[in-house]
């Protein structure tokens, strides 16, 4: 099988046009979304909150501006397949060059800082890289800037089994109703059951890039999706938490082998834009 | 729906004293940005006894971090950030006479005590819609820490800013009322 050559150069070209393209142009599963959440939701200003939302989703792709100022850490992830050579320097530095050009040209903001000294590094470098190697010869690149009203209300908790499913919908039932509006409702949860500390927290991630509406493989995972989807949506804190009948617009879990002796539950939350762009080589 | 009514600053305790959560407002008039950087700055100052770099009697405070302006914009994407990283140094900022505060999400219960004391409401601004709120702001500049970029407190001219009250003075909070009346657990 021939080795394919994939130059550095183009991977920061398709880097800096996603970061763009994912900061300014909504998935059409989302709008779908809101369309679909204007028509269910009961609350008179939840409803207006989605004519805003859809407001704004064009407004920004008309003009050119991000649908919203918090543009981010770039969450970048790479599927490289096993018979793709990288040319031309080093893949990680092009990646952040990708990063630095797309938020500077895009004029998105620079959010990223030093955690101890407080320093902004000034150009939303460095990326948050999850590579990972697959069969074949192509390259997925998948940038998802990750905003964080949202992510700082995601958590992982390390059970034991004695807790169960039960337990585990209860907690993540739980961690929603304490975000509350923090995270911009109606989000998107994405959920992790099993792995370790750190795999529950990748793969709750990795949920949140399936499409809107579209349901685990697994019929028993995709029971818990619409259970836990009913529960959240019973809590009223409806569009901004203002409350309403439309908390979440999905629920995705994604699972892996665990330990014998522990139950790991991650929780990504996701704002209501959910951005994200794919692009494969 | 509640009333909307078109507001202008600086607030006065007139106004404040009419506004009830779930108003829906239109705020036109001044506004200044800070947003956590700031705000440390800002409380690090009355703790010396010294002057803020801009009047704050009867202001309102955005929290926003704004994207940068491309040439020929006002100011690019400026959508509210969540508040509750500012309560901690909200009672101070309330105690010298800041009336107003936009953000996003719930304030604690300290904040909600202190804005019944001083008089001051709180309002909410929908989150995520960066580029709806961009076309209200009419004029900005930089008056204070042009060091912290996006955080950097600006003065900025708002027409038809829409918001909601969440906090008013008497101890309402809309997010509570909102839940009550959807929830079914």
């Amino acid at each position: 099988m021939a080795i394919r050559e994939i130059p550095v150069e183009e991977i920061t070209k398709a880097v800096r046009r996603l970061c763009i393209e994912a900061n300014t142009i909504l998935g059409k599963d989302i709008i779908d979304g809101y369309r679909s959440g204007l028509e269910m939701e009961k609350s008179l200003v939840g409803k207006d909150i989605f004519r805003q939302l859809l407001e704004n989703a064009e407004i920004a792709e008309r003009k050119s501006i991000p649908l919203c100022q918090d543009t981010g850490l770039a969450v970048v992830f790479v599927e490289i397949g096993q018979d793709v050579h990288i040319t031309g320097g080093d893949i990680n530095q092009a990646i952040n060059d990708g990063v630095r050009q797309g938020y500077r040209d895009g004029f998105l903001r620079a959010s990223s800082r030093d955690p101890i000294t407080g320093k902004n590094t000034g150009d939303n470098t460095p990326a948050i890289i999850h590579a990972e190697i697959v069969s074949g010869k192509d390259l997925k690149l998948i940038v998802m800037p990750k905003g964080f009203g949202s992510e700082n209300m995601s958590r992982v908790v390390l059970f034991a089994p004695a807790v169960g499913i039960e337990g585990v919908k209860k907690f993540v039932v739980q961690r929603v109703k304490e975000a509350g509006p923090n995270p911009c409702p109606p989000i998107i949860v994405g959920v992790g059951i099993g792995g370790t500390f750190e795999k529950a927290a990748i793969i709750a991630k990795k949920a949140l890039l399936r499409p809107l509406t579209k349901r685990h493989p697994d019929p028993v995972v995709a029971q818990l999706e619409v259970e836990l989807l009913e529960e959240i949506n019973k809590l009223g804190i409806g569009p901004q938490g203002l409350g309403g009948t439309v908390t979440a617009l999905d629920v995705h879990i994604e699972t892996f082998p665990t330990h014998i002796g522990s139950l790991p539950v991650a929780v990504n939350i996701q704002c209501h834009c959910a951005r994200h762009k794919t692009v494969i080589f | 729906m509640e009333r909307t009514i078109s507001i202008e600053t600086p607030l006065t305790d007139e106004l404040i004293e009419t506004l009830k959560s779930g108003d829906r407002v239109l705020i036109s008039g001044i506004i200044y940005s800070a947003r956590d950087a700031a705000h440390k700055r800002l409380v690090e100052l009355i703790e010396k006894g010294e002057k803020l770099p801009f009047d704050i009697e009867g202001q309102i405070i955005y929290y926003v971090g704004p994207t940068p302006a491309r040439p020929g914009q006002v100011i690019g994407s400026a959508g509210p950030t969540t508040s509750y990283r500012m309560d901690p140094y909200t009672p101070a900022l309330l105690e010298i006479g800041l009336k107003g505060m936009i953000g996003k999400g719930s304030r604690g219960g300290e904040v909600i005590e202190a804005l019944k004391t001083h008089k001051a409401v709180y309002f909410a601004a929908t989150g995520g819609t960066g580029a709806l709120i961009s076309g209200k702001i009419k004029k900005t500049e930089i008056v204070a820490y042009e060091d912290l970029g996006t955080e950097a407190i600006r003065k900025m001219e708002v027409k038809d800013f829409a918001a909601i009250v969440v906090n008013d003075i008497y101890g309402n909070d809309l997010y509570k009322e909102g839940i009550k009346t959807y929830q079914r657990v």
